[in-house]
């Protein structure tokens, strides 16, 4: 069965309150306008994120999340949904330079911001250092939560070099990396094939690059 | 998560009034508790007012030599504030026990003093609970009920309160402060702005409908060493079982705070009047008519050796 | 191939590839999100619609009326699908109760309904529109109530449940030392880090299903059963999986549902279980309550040795295994084991990471601690004094295939330092630290399994693999490219591996820790055959044939492998199949884990400072990707040992704690260095890779030496995991 089978299967259905995905400031849509009349595309909110780089404007129902925005609506898939609830950290992504957790956030409240994902970081050809740390040190296993890894680690390096302290840091004003200071903040990310060890390698190598 | 309507407030007086305009408002800051909430459909607001854009993420001096936090700071912008770091360490080494680096990054002041409880059972819409639907019951007091309150319980609801920056701000004597819709303005000191639960569990804290917290106010600076130990299963990325704040004075004076303990950051005068008497005085003082259950009795145990910890702490140079 | 005589040497024994800490080849893809999981394949299913699984509120019972139409009416809602709508629907024989249920309720949380609608939060909204009434009935919660009532269980997955050697009350009732002991281990999650989800397309009467699972064969066997339709009308493919340790061994309700859903609304439906679900909806390890009987003699020489298990399960369920390394891992002539299992109506237990040794071990080797300090005898030597190289149970006549356990405590405790262990506990203090430390052996069965490959050779040169076997982070894609490199004597840049399409040939899966071993011997065994096929068509006697650099050398001539493999390619496909080896030797993998941790003092938080461990698995076919199979697996072990319980309400009959705030895995924070030592070992009677699986072996043991180690730092000896803080302090004297 091909990709164009099921798009015909699925051309005969209706399609929900999807995204309607282009690249702004040229607002041509992508998806027919018809989409925003069918069931339940009411009360549609237009939202512009400037993703990765990119200024994209989609309509979305206010309760999607920035996570689902990103997976199901701008087909970014490399941010992963854990536990949807803040529990995991697997949907971590960097909006406005700062690393939050996607899926307790909507997507509505970002209108205008900025957003990093996994993708934004880095290509399969063109790694980013982080990424490529990830790989030598071998910081995962599965592959799930590691997108949310990476783009935490990258955050969080950036909280050290801004001298915010961490629960580990004995005194409140001399913050210094250490081992320590990373697996304390990297323990908003969990790794249950516990990569741990090899993730804090893999970002001592990089701190180390950049010192 | 049911539909609701979305409006981003342009100021806080616009925001609290809109809260009373339209049934089932609520506001939203950093989402993190909210969401979570929506998402199992516990909270089911009709219609979402977005707080985030109000200007009220700032951090500035008092006139009285305190600090006037904004509603929307960040916590984890709190934790790193300079003089937060210096002269309230207990705000931000709770704050940094707290949640995640993400987290933290959202979370805003005002949020997590009303983020609701982890009780497991407010948290399942398949169990009775008098806090999530008053007068379906408690499935907690006779259930699994190991992090839950000893203190300030009722025999309708034995939830805590989760919140580990909130201790630290009941220790300082911090002020919530608020503009209703129709654009009043209150203070409302820490130590009343969190309700025990008595007969209605549902109502937790002393805002009124649509009543907007603008900053917290911390009186000026206490001096003294700054202590928050908080104790939990793992590492990181937990809830205290509990937690102790405290400020070690001169000749021996100290004053502390619980969480982990009960429906509100807990504070007992008789415990900070007992600290010249070492710990053990003070957890007599402090947990003077508990009420426990099989699960979370230790925590009795739990909190005098946890001030045991804290006062071997301030004695370490 | 038939593996039924030890390995000889064969073309992996180079080990120009093999056992080369190659980075893994789906690296790249992981790091950047490139790697579709089962949920995201907007590529070949775009505007799938979205389902969302409505659980059962109760543990037992049945529906009393189903009311479907506020749902059906919401907005953007394509169909709900309940067991009156969803045809008639057989039961896959690996999963015990129905996944879904209706009008009978197994558990609670068992799906009744799914919505599908257009996007993720219509039908998550809709969802709640469902209204079902409950006719409850009473169940059976809890394993201590009904312990008592537990039977003997029939023989499953070709284990006995019970076994016995000698006279073990008459050896256990002379010994001079006595060790009889009760441990109790709760019921653990999976807790894996992709959710269950499955995307699902129907095209006439044939399913495309894309889903996140371990074992491709048996989800096309039991998906065929459940649905009633014809295996060769069902695709299944899963590239990449968010992590499984057992919790995706066996169909599960979001790939049921999926393909459910699709067919009710006439277009792909994906769905996943939400995390809140998965503890009540999936399966889990169950607990166990243990007793451990030594007899020894006053050097801690073991005379007899006993281990009861008992478990339980929905009816018709199985049981935890949890005696099984008893029968193996100590000598001794007067020997018992068995196992009960007892009705509950909890959800469905199943097998999690080392099902049988992973809590196992957590009592047996707590055991031989208590009986190493009633010996006086260190607890290295201990074990080192019991060590036995035939099956114990059996006699010399079925010796080990290898074990190496001694040079793995005598490597490990070198490495880790335990020399400086002071045998008394509560002595070491850092600041308020107590510190202590503690050692358990690793013991995990090894199984081996037929697999099937593909290996072909194109005019380029380029290998292709193929093979139903899975990459669940274990490293699969890497070792097969490895082995097919090494086999055929090209680089790793050459070879690409393609795996978890039931279009392949079938592997072993990714299970018990088999996969590794004899999804590359498969790959070998394809290899082999590739080997003889392009030797032939270069004019080359098979035998005398090298595959390296590309080029097939022979008789001083040197041919590329793309010119003997000629235009159109070569291909071949073949599966090994294993004899009677281990049945003719036991098989197992051996280690000894070594473990600092610190007890607060004052609170009895358990903090793990170092943990070392020395590990024999045969050949490793990838010491980097081992590594990371091995640590993970101890920190899983951590958390079995400080934090990990599924909590049951004996009330409602449910876990309580059912998302990842309340059952807490260990994080970051939680895990320290870890040293990881692989002694060298090639088993040649485990198959041509002289291999043997390492996935589970790091679990086994890892939590029991937490609990040594604990009990060296503060005396506290605590026989009730997990071992939290609240258990510590209850004996821990004042500070
Ligand atoms: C996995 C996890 C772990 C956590 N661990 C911890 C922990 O260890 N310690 C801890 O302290 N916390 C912890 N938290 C909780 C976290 O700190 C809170 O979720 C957060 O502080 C809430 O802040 P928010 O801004 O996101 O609130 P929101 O979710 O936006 O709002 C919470 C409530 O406050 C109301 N509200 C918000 N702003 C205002 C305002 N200005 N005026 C009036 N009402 C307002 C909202 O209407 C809502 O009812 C954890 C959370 C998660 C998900
Ligand atoms: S303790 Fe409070 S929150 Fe928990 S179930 Fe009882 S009433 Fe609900
Ligand atoms: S998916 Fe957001 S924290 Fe788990
Ligand atoms: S790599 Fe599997 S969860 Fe981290």
């Amino acid at each position: 069965m091909t990709t164009e089978d099921f798009n015909r299967v699925s051309r005969r259905t209706i399609l929900g309150a999807s995204a309607a995905i282009c690249a702004a400031p040229a607002a041509t849509a992508a998806v027919p306008a018809s989409a925003a009349k069918k069931p339940g595309a009411q009360g549609l909110l237009p939202v512009t994120l400037k993703v990765n780089g990119k200024h994209l404007h989609l309509d979305l129902d206010p309760r999607t999340t920035l996570l689902d925005a990103l997976r199901e609506h701008l087909r970014l898939t490399g941010t992963k949904k854990g536990c949807d609830h803040g529990q995991c950290g697997a949907c971590t992504v960097i909006v406005e330079g700062r690393r939050i957790n996607s899926c307790l956030t909507l997507a509505v409240m970002h209108d205008g911001e900025s957003v990093t994902t996994i993708e934004g970081l880095g290509t399969p050809e063109k790694l980013h250092p982080m990424q490529k740390a990830f790989v030598v040190h071998d910081g995962y296993q599965c592959g799930y939560c590691t997108p949310g890894q990476i783009c935490s680690a990258v955050a969080m390096l950036d909280e050290i070099a801004a001298g915010l302290p961490s629960h580990v840091t004995a005194d409140l004003d001399k913050v210094r990396f250490s081992d320590a200071e990373v697996r304390e903040r990297m323990s908003g990310n969990i790794c249950r094939c516990a990569a741990y060890s090899n993730i804090v390698a893999a970002i001592r190598d990089v701190a180390e690059q950049d010192a | 998560m049911k539909t609701f309507t979305y409006e981003r407030a342009t100021s806080p007086a616009a925001a609290a009034s809109a809260a009373a305009d339209r049934p089932g408002a609520r506001f939203i800051a950093g989402g993190t508790n909210l969401l979570d909430l929506m998402k199992l459909q516990i909270e089911t607001p009709a219609h979402l007012i977005d707080v985030n854009r109000l200007g009220l993420d700032r951090i500035e001096p008092t006139d009285e030599g305190g600090l006037r936090i904004g509603a929307l700071v960040r916590n984890s912008d709190l934790a790193g504030d300079k003089r937060v770091r210096s002269d309230y360490a207990v705000l931000s080494r709770a704050l940094l026990a707290g949640a995640s680096g993400q987290l933290r990054n959202k979370a805003t002041t005002a949020g997590n003093l009303l983020q609701r409880t982890r009780c497991p059972y407010f948290y399942d819409t398949t169990k009775p609970c008098n806090k999530r639907k008053p007068g379906s019951g408690c499935a907690a007091i006779k259930g699994f009920s190991r992090n839950l309150a000893i203190m300030g319980t009722s025999d309708a609801c034995i939830a805590t309160h989760p919140s580990d920056m909130a201790v630290a701000m009941r220790l300082l004597d911090a002020q919530v402060d608020t503009v209703s819709p129709d654009g009043t303005k209150r203070i409302i000191p820490i130590a009343d702005f969190h309700r025990l639960p008595g007969e209605t569990p549902h109502l937790e804290s002393a805002l009124a409908p649509g009543e907007l917290i603008v900053s917290v106010t911390l009186p000026k600076p206490l001096g003294g060493t700054h202590v928050y130990r908080k104790v939990r299963d793992r590492a990181s990325y937990a809830f205290a079982l509990v937690s102790v704040a405290a400020v070690f004075g001169k000749n021996g004076e100290a004053r502390f705070a619980f969480g982990g303990l009960a429906p509100k950051p807990w504070r007992v005068d008789a415990a900070d009047a007992a600290a010249k008497n070492g710990a053990g005085a003070v957890a007599e003082a402090a947990l003077a008519g508990a009420s426990v259950t099989r699960h979370n009795a230790f925590k009795k145990d739990l909190t005098a050796r946890t001030l045991a910890s804290v006062y071997a702490q301030e004695a370490r140079p | 191939m038939k593996f039924d005589q030890p390995a000889t040497l064969n073309p992996i024994d180079r080990g120009r590839v093999i056992g080369i800490a190659h980075d893994r080849i789906d690296g790249p893809a992981k790091v950047t999100g490139t790697a579709p999981y089962a949920y995201e394949r907007h590529d070949v299913a775009p505007n799938a619609a979205y389902g969302w699984i409505v659980g059962s509120a109760i543990a037992k019972g049945s529906i009393s009326a189903i009311d479907t139409r506020a749902a059906e009416a919401a907005p953007g809602v394509f169909a709900v699908v309940t067991h009156e709508n969803a045809g008639p629907l057989g039961k896959g024989e690996m999963n015990t109760a129905h996944l879904l249920g209706g009008p009978r309720i197994e558990h609670f949380d068992q799906a009744l309904a799914l919505v599908v609608a257009g996007t993720l939060e219509q039908a998550r909204d809709a969802a709640r529109l469902v209204r079902i009434d409950y006719a409850r009935e009473e169940g059976q919660f809890e394993l201590a109530a009904e312990k008592d009532k537990a039977v003997k269980p029939p023989v499953s997955w070709g284990t006995q449940p019970d076994s016995a050697a000698g006279d073990f009350d008459a050896g256990f009732a002379s010994a001079a030392v006595k060790i009889d002991r009760t441990y109790t281990t709760p019921d653990h999650s999976h807790a894996m880090m992709e959710p269950h989800a499955s995307t699902a397309a129907w095209l006439g009467g044939r399913l495309t299903l894309w889903t996140s699972n371990q074992m491709i064969a048996w989800a096309v066997k039991e998906l065929a059963l459940t649905l009633k339709m014809k295996p060769e009308d069902i695709h299944v493919m899963s590239p990449y999986i968010g992590g499984g340790f057992g919790s995706k061994l066996f169909l599960r309700a979001d790939a049921v549902l999926a393909a459910l859903g699709a067919r009710a609304a006439g277009r792909p439906v994906k769905v996943a279980i939400a995390r809140p679900q998965i503890p009540n909806n999936t399966t889990h390890r169950p607990a166990t309550i243990q007793r451990i009987r030594i007899g020894a003699d006053k050097n801690g020489v073991i005379d007899a040795i006993g281990h009861e298990v008992w478990s339980g399960d929905l009816p018709g369920g199985g049981i935890e295994s949890a005696a099984m390394q008893t029968r193996l891992l100590y000598g001794g002539k007067n020997r018992m084991t068995a196992h009960r299992l007892a009705v509950l109506d909890l959800p469905e237990g199943n097998a999690m990471r080392a099902p049988g040794e992973a809590v196992g071990l957590l009592a047996l080797e707590v055991a031989m601690d208590e009986l190493a300090e009633k010996c006086g005898v260190d607890p290295v030597e201990l074990r080192i004094r019991n060590d036995v190289q035939y099956d114990p149970e059996v006699g010399p006549k079925r010796p080990f295939s290898s074990r190496k356990l001694i040079e793995c405590l005598r490597q490990g405790a070198d490495r880790f330092g335990w020399s400086k262990r002071n045998p008394k506990p509560g002595q070491v203090r850092d600041g308020h630290w107590l510190v202590g430390m503690g050692v358990a052996a690793a013991f995990r069965n090894n199984i081996a399994s037929k697999s099937g490959a593909r290996v072909s050779v194109d005019g380029k040169g380029q290998v292709t693999v193929e093979t139903d076997m899975t990459d669940i982070g274990t490293g699969s894609y890497t070792i097969i490219a490895q082995t097919a490199a090494e086999m055929l004597g090209v680089a790793m840049e050459a070879v690409t591996v393609r795996l978890g399409d039931s279009k392949y040939p079938v592997s072993a899966g990714s299970g018990g820790q088999w996969g590794g071993n004899s999804s590359t011997a498969g790959v070998y065994a394809a290899c082999m055959v590739l080997r003889g096929i392009l030797a032939q068509k270069a004019g080359f006697n098979a035998e005398d044939a090298e595959f390296e650099d590309g080029m097939i050398k022979a008789a001083g001539k040197a041919i590329p492998l793309k010119q003997a493999a000629g235009r159109d390619g070569a291909s071949a496909e073949d599966k090994i199949e294993f004899g009677d080896l281990s049945k003719r030797y036991a098989q197992a993998t051996f280690g000894a884990h070594f473990c600092e941790v610190g007890v607060d003092m004052h609170t009895g938080e358990t903090r793990v400072r170092r943990m070392g461990g020395a590990f024999a698995a045969g050949r490793i076919l990838n010491p980097k990707a081992a590594r990371s199979q091995v640590i993970g697996a101890m920190a899983m072990g951590v958390g079995a040992a400080l934090m990990e319980e599924l909590t049951v309400d004996t009330r409602f009959g449910y876990f309580v704690n059912h998302d990842m705030a309340e059952y807490q895995v260990p994080v970051h924070a939680d895990i320290p260095e870890q040293d990881v030592l692989f002694v060298d070992e090639l088993d040649d009677k485990s198959s041509p890779m002289k291999a043997k699986g390492v996935g589970e072996l790091g679990i086994c043991g890892a939590g029991a030496a937490v609990a040594n180690a604990i009990y060296n730092a503060c005396g506290v000896r605590i026989r009730d995991y997990p071992l939290t803080l609240d258990k510590v302090i209850r004996s821990l004297p004042a500070a």
